[in-house]
């Protein structure tokens, strides 16, 4: 990691760890606990959407998964109200476990059909929720033990337990990265066929992308649920969990270990904002669309990319003797019409 | 001699078309052999069955004294057929350097590995300098001509130590200077040991280059042998010129 990397986390996370001491309104630490919530959420989102380029609009299934397995096993009684907390990886893995083989089958489609089919589990995973009553109680919900923590402190373990499933998120993030996964997943992304044809894993490398990315998802559910502390299938396994994940990582740059979290931190409060300018009308939605298609067009490869890049031309400027070679040449284009027609010659 | 690459009875259909129809050539070890014809002679798409990023409808391939029974892109690089495509297929967000790390057919555990490592490191530069890369092993492979890019790419797919390596017209778009480039780099594997097929239509250089030359028309070969004897067949001149 590079000093001004480990800087930059050091304060991100240090800044984070004194919050509770500092705020004193229960609304801010709420709405702090669901933007590192979000924050997680679109971090292990990247890993397969962002990292592996593959869209998936299934992530809230296992969200799903965490929030009941930890409704079915603290249904009762929580003890001291930690339990659940050393739970949570065995969780993980369980639905780590659980996501090899749906993985394996959905991710022999790609792009816009892979999107699909992952949407297609999300609505599985709800009907199974609201029809599986003796084991969910349908519609009905069911609740989670209270725990007993102190009234003053209560929101606190919640809290921490968010933020160390966004330092695990963010910390598979920044491994994938410095490893050959990310290095396999890039090349994934840009040119499957041609990856595979220079003997990338690409199918053990995606599959294990996906499985760790819907763990740590799974393990936030959890949290969540214990947090809400009453569940209901039309939100705990909630197309809008989905697009939240999506969305935050395309705003604050995919593929990146910051744009996720940037996103998150962005969208979060500024739903919440409108949500309360506007209060029970729809307006606050269309708000927090209209920021999103702003920064869309301004930003259109995402916040930190978008940076990125002209920064780095920027550089590139003040440097001025950098061989670059002109990239769009007429052979460029060329090779481009040329490649399309490559790939739809091809059969698979 | 004896034969590295052993195709039988190739055949490929795409609807109606019978791209590659019943087609059996052998290609020698230690050979820089052409496979040449007219433009939709099937040349690529022999090329992709071979490679396995085809399915063949029928035939049988035979690689390295095996029977290939399933051919799988990926099993076959890393047993030693690498391939490059007519349009330089880069990994264009990757760096040139790691576009030949992530080409060097690294097995399971190194996944967990270190994205490149000292030795990922000295071997990629290593092939970047005698490719003339080197400088620019650091920049985006987006960021190279596509005279560049064709070249990383053959750079690239070396990387596995392959004993056979298809070009697929590694000289088609790019300037005569990167075009010498390009034969001195083939010349200069061949002298290592690598046996090479090349698909090209620049036929001074297959003249200059390869031998034996093989001719397919209509997805089958219709002649083989010396560049010289090739080029006087008159069975290659009507296919050319289509008389």
């Amino acid at each position: 990691m590079t000093r001004a990397g480990l800087i930059r986390a050091a304060v991100f996370f240090g800044l984070l760890l004194v919050m509770p001491f500092a705020i004193g309104p229960q609304w801010v630490m709420n709405l702090l606990i669901f933007t590192i919530m979000y924050a997680g959420l679109a971090s292990s989102w990247n890993l397969v959407g962002g990292y592996a380029g593959y869209p998936s609009l299934g992530h809230a299934a296992f969200f799903g998964v965490g929030a009941y397995s930890v409704a079915l096993i603290f249904r009762d009684s929580v003890g001291d109200g930690y339990a659940p907390f050393f739970v949570l990886p065995l969780i993980g893995i369980g639905a780590a476990l659980l996501s090899v083989p749906i993985g394996w089958i959905a991710m022999r489609t790609r792009a816009d059909v892979f999107a699909i089919v992952t949407i297609t589990l999300l609505f599985v995973a709800q009907s199974l929720a609201y029809n599986l009553r003796d084991l969910t109680g349908g519609a009905q919900g069911m609740g989670v033990a209270v725990p007993p923590f102190p009234i003053e402190t209560y929101t606190w373990p919640f809290y921490y337990a968010m933020l160390v499933l966004l330092a695990v998120a963010m910390g598979i993030s920044f491994y994938f990265r410095r490893s050959k996964i990310g290095l396999s997943l890039s090349a994934v992304r840009a040119d499957e066929d041609k990856a595979h044809g220079v003997g990338v894993h690409v199918g053990a490398v995606k599959v294990l992308a996906f499985a760790v990315s819907v763990g740590v998802v799974a393990m936030i559910g959890g949290v969540w649920a214990f947090y809400i502390g009453f569940i209901y299938p039309a939100f705990a396994v909630d197309p809008l969990i989905t697009i939240g994940m999506v969305l935050m990582t395309f705003l604050g740059g995919r593929a990146t270990l910051w744009g996720p979290v940037i996103g998150a931190f962005i969208l979060v409060p500024a739903q919440q904002f409108f949500a309360y300018q506007f209060g029970a009308s729809q307006f606050y939605l269309l708000a927090y669309a209209a920021i999103f298609l702003i920064i869309m067009l301004v930003l259109p490869r995402g916040i930190l990319p978008t940076i990125a890049g002209r920064l780095s031309r920027w550089r590139l400027r003040r440097l001025g003797d950098v061989p670059i070679p002109d990239v769009a040449t007429e052979s460029d284009s060329e090779a481009l019409a040329g490649q399309a027609a490559d790939s739809e010659g091809k059969a698979r | 001699m004896s034969a590295l690459l052993e195709v039988a009875g190739l055949t490929k259909r795409f609807g109606g078309v019978t791209a590659v129809n019943d087609c059996s050539f052998s290609v020698e070890q230690g050979t820089i052999t052409a496979l040449i014809g007219p433009n939709g002679s099937g040349k690529t798409t022999a090329f992709n069955m071979i490679t396995g990023y085809l399915k063949a409808d029928s035939g049988g391939i035979r690689f390295d004294g095996h029977d290939v029974r399933k051919p799988d892109p990926a099993r076959l690089y890393r047993a030693g057929l690498s391939r490059t495509f007519q349009q330089a297929r880069i990994f264009p967000e990757l760096s040139v350097r790691e576009n030949l790390v992530v080409a060097s057919g690294f097995g399971w555990a190194d996944l967990f590995g270190r994205r490149v490592s000292g030795r990922d490191r000295a071997s990629a530069n290593e092939t970047l300098d005698e490719f003339r890369l080197g400088a620019l092993a650091d920049l985006r492979a987006a960021d190279l001509s596509y005279g560049q890019r064709k070249l990383l790419e053959f750079a690239a797919v070396l990387m596995s130590k392959p004993k056979l390596v298809l070009l697929d017209e590694p000289t088609a778009g790019v300037n005569p200077v990167m075009i010498d480039t390009m034969e001195r780099h083939v010349r200069a594997r061949h002298a290592e040991g690598v046996t090479f097929l090349i698909v090209e239509h620049d036929m001074q250089l297959v003249m200059r280059l390869c031998d034996p030359v093989i001719v397919l028309d209509r997805g089958a070969p219709i002649a083989s042998g010396k560049p010289a004897e090739v080029q006087a067949n008159p069975l290659v001149v009507d296919a050319y010129l289509g008389a």
